[in-house]
């Protein structure tokens, strides 16, 4: 036996087609995932040199940042349906599988690569948006890259990629009820900051990791981004093996049953040794809220937003507050809200819909509340209305949209318009991220479907129902 | 991608931690299919008012800051979204030169593709040249074969940059030709992996 590895290392060597001192390493790239947005220079660079698709196999398309969520057949706004039409175009001219807006497997490329099989352990992911992160998940190294690099993947499967650093974010403790895992890796990044995982993979360990079902820690892993790391991941388990078997785009029988060890023996090592080591405790985590511009500016429910005269960095928060249009010292739960979102590739998958739909149940949206439900693909849009979760929620006052990106980035109709406050269960809340001057507060699922119930941020485990 | 060995220029301070590329190009810009012509749309909703006129209070309209070409910044420059189109932006803006303490990983490669030469320097060199920036005028050469940078009054100092980085933004290399000399590799790889 050697010395004892992680599976960051394990995967990244297993991937390594050239290696010079001095130099990054060329990386074999197994899964190649393409939307609309930031494919077309790509595909024009390729056509410029005359280059081709290296492993059209290895490439899958579809289209989510800008397709509209409602009356799907217009796309009114032109240059986003010149963009769609251009990668409809380009797959077609390149041999790629797309699944696009009318497509049954269509959806948010985050969400439909786990649910196709696609994103497996072990593989290394990459795609032309920074949330890629979630599939490490799965224990793949998944990756965010620009269009620079979807055209040199598209080109040659490989990236270059300096070696990362290891970081082991360690979970101790459990989660108390009612705590999410949203909540949790919002407050590993309130705790940490955005920019702690900077040059590092991360991988997410402990006993309140291994219990989390895969969607809560696809939900881990898609923020990662949000602290620095390109890639966080999880060793995989049974949980892994169990999400995995049977869905379509992986080997079947008994070339199931011996992939499945051969993805086990790639969890990390007894023993091995990370760069880096943060911790923190479950027990500790209650719901959390951001009140400020970047995801960091995060506080449990039964908070308050920051005093600026005590805080490290008195000119970022002061401007956040002042964006936010928010006091100091400002109680989380006299905060109003006007707009709510549930979807995004944090948040969007059918137990996401199923926990927020348990909480509206049988309640209303409060009246100037304007309440949006996205499901992140077409497939968990149908689970849902089979499930007959649709109905709760268009019964309490959400609308009940089609699958996309949507309001996480308002780059198709669904804006919160200037001055408007969102309780998002999205990733970002940049300044102007779901519209120009609207004001992101991101929560779980559970927190968002509560806000809209309340017309406010309330600690949703006084709701009945949350704390059994 | 274009060469790029020295570059003198005027200095913009943008003294703000964590710009995130939201910020730096909004997503309403991002629908084009083209690389070019993002420079107008760059920190938009910062440098203009919601009716489309300059917002005055914003440091970058002022116009001494006009032709500026090297851009110095805060902790955590590029942070968020993987979209190229904010390199594209700062490039097509005119920015050859970004320097700040830290820059987000997606971002760092973004900008490196397009022939943005990012400099890495610590707080205290960043606050003495900032505050020239905003209270005279700064002008700095910088020097990417000595890696050095020299302001107006001839003081020099010294930075760091991967070789590897250098090398390829000194020769303006086109990464995918160099990749494709190894393309031999590559094939062994599928073919042993397959």
């Amino acid at each position: 036996m050697g010395k004892p590895k992680t599976i960051i290392e394990k995967v990244w060597e297993q991937h390594v087609v050239h290696r010079e001192e001095g130099k990054p390493d060329l990386l074999y790239i197994d899964q190649h995932l393409v939307h609309e947005v930031t494919s077309p220079q790509a595909f024009e660079g390729l056509r410029l040199a005359n280059r081709k698709v290296r492993r059209p196999d290895l490439t899958y398309a579809t289209m989510d940042h800008n397709v509209p969520t409602k009356n799907r057949e217009v796309v009114k706004d032109e240059i986003s349906r010149q963009q769609m039409e251009t990668l409809r175009k380009n797959c077609e001219e390149f041999g790629i599988k797309l699944a696009d807006m009318f497509h049954p497997d269509q959806g948010i490329v985050h969400v439909i690569g786990p649910q196709l099989g696609l994103t497996q352990p072990g593989k290394t992911i990459v795609c032309g948006d920074s949330h890629t992160s979630t599939h490490g998940a799965f224990g793949a190294i998944a990756f965010g890259i620009g269009t620079s690099e979807v055209e040199h993947v598209l080109a040659t499967q490989t990236i270059w990629q300096d070696r990362p650093k290891t970081m082991n974010v360690k979970v101790e403790g459990d989660l108390g009820p009612g705590v999410t895992a949203k909540d949790l890796i919002l407050a590993i990044i309130a705790k940490f900051g955005v920019r702690f995982g900077t040059g590092y993979i991360m991988e997410y360990t402990g006993d309140a990791i291994r219990k989390l079902t895969m969607e809560e820690r696809m939900t881990i892993c898609n923020m990662s981004i949000e602290g620095g790391a390109r890639a966080g991941l999880i060793s995989p388990d049974d949980t892994t093996i169990e999400f995995l078997r049977g869905r379509e785009y992986v080997p079947k029988g008994e070339e199931f049953e011996k992939v499945s060890q051969e993805w086990l023996a790639l969890a990390t090592d007894e023993g091995a040794e990370y760069d880096h080591t943060v911790v923190i405790d479950a027990s500790e985590v209650e719901p959390q809220v951001t009140w400020g511009t970047n995801p960091s500016m995060g506080v449990p429910v039964s908070g308050a937003t920051p005093r600026i005269s005590e805080s490290d960095n008195a000119d970022e928060v002061k401007r956040a507050l002042e964006y936010m249009g928010l006091e100091e010292n400002q109680p989380i739960t006299s905060i109003e809200i006007d707009h709510v979102f549930i979807g995004s590739c944090t948040n969007s998958r059918l137990s996401d819909l199923r926990k927020a739909a348990k909480i509206v149940e049988g309640r209303k949206v409060k009246d100037h509340v304007k309440a949006i439900v996205v499901p992140g693909s077409f497939s968990v849009k149908l689970q849902a209305e089979a499930e007959g979760i649709d109905k709760i929620f268009k019964e309490a006052g959400f609308e009940w949209r089609d699958s996309g990106c949507s309001m996480c980035l308002g780059m198709n109709d669904d804006i919160v318009p200037p001055g408007g406050r969102c309780a998002s269960t999205s990733n970002r809340n940049f300044e102007g991220r779901q519209g120009n001057r609207a004001r992101t507060h991101l929560v779980s699922p559970e927190m968002a479907a509560a806000a809209a119930v309340e017309g406010r941020f309330v600690d949703v485990r006084h709701y009945a129902g949350v704390l059994n | 991608m274009e060469a790029i060995r020295q570059h003198k220029g005027l200095v913009y301070a943008l003294n703000r931690t964590n710009i995130d590329t939201d910020q730096i190009i909004p997503k309403q810009f991002l629908k084009r299919i083209e690389r070019t012509g993002f420079g107008q749309f760059l920190f938009y909703h910062w440098r203009f008012n919601d009716d489309g006129t300059l917002n005055q209070e914003f440091s970058m309209n002022n116009p001494k800051y006009e032709g500026a070409s090297i851009l110095l910044t805060g902790e955590n420059f590029g942070c968020g979204s993987s979209r190229e189109h904010a390199p594209w932006a700062l490039a097509d803006y005119g920015f050859k030169v970004i320097i700040a303490p830290s820059f987000a990983d997606i971002f760092y490669n973004n900008a490196l593709k397009n022939g943005i030469i990012l400099i890495k320097s610590d707080e205290e060199q960043i606050n003495t040249w900032q505050a020239k920036a905003e209270n005279e005028e700064l002008h700095l050469e910088v020097d990417l074969e000595e890696q050095t940078i020299k302001d107006n009054d001839g003081t020099v100092v010294n930075f760091d940059i991967p070789s590897y980085h250098k090398e390829k933004l000194i020769n303006g290399w086109d990464d995918i030709a160099l990749t494709l000399l190894l393309e031999e590799k590559i094939t062994t790889f599928e073919n042993q992996k397959a």
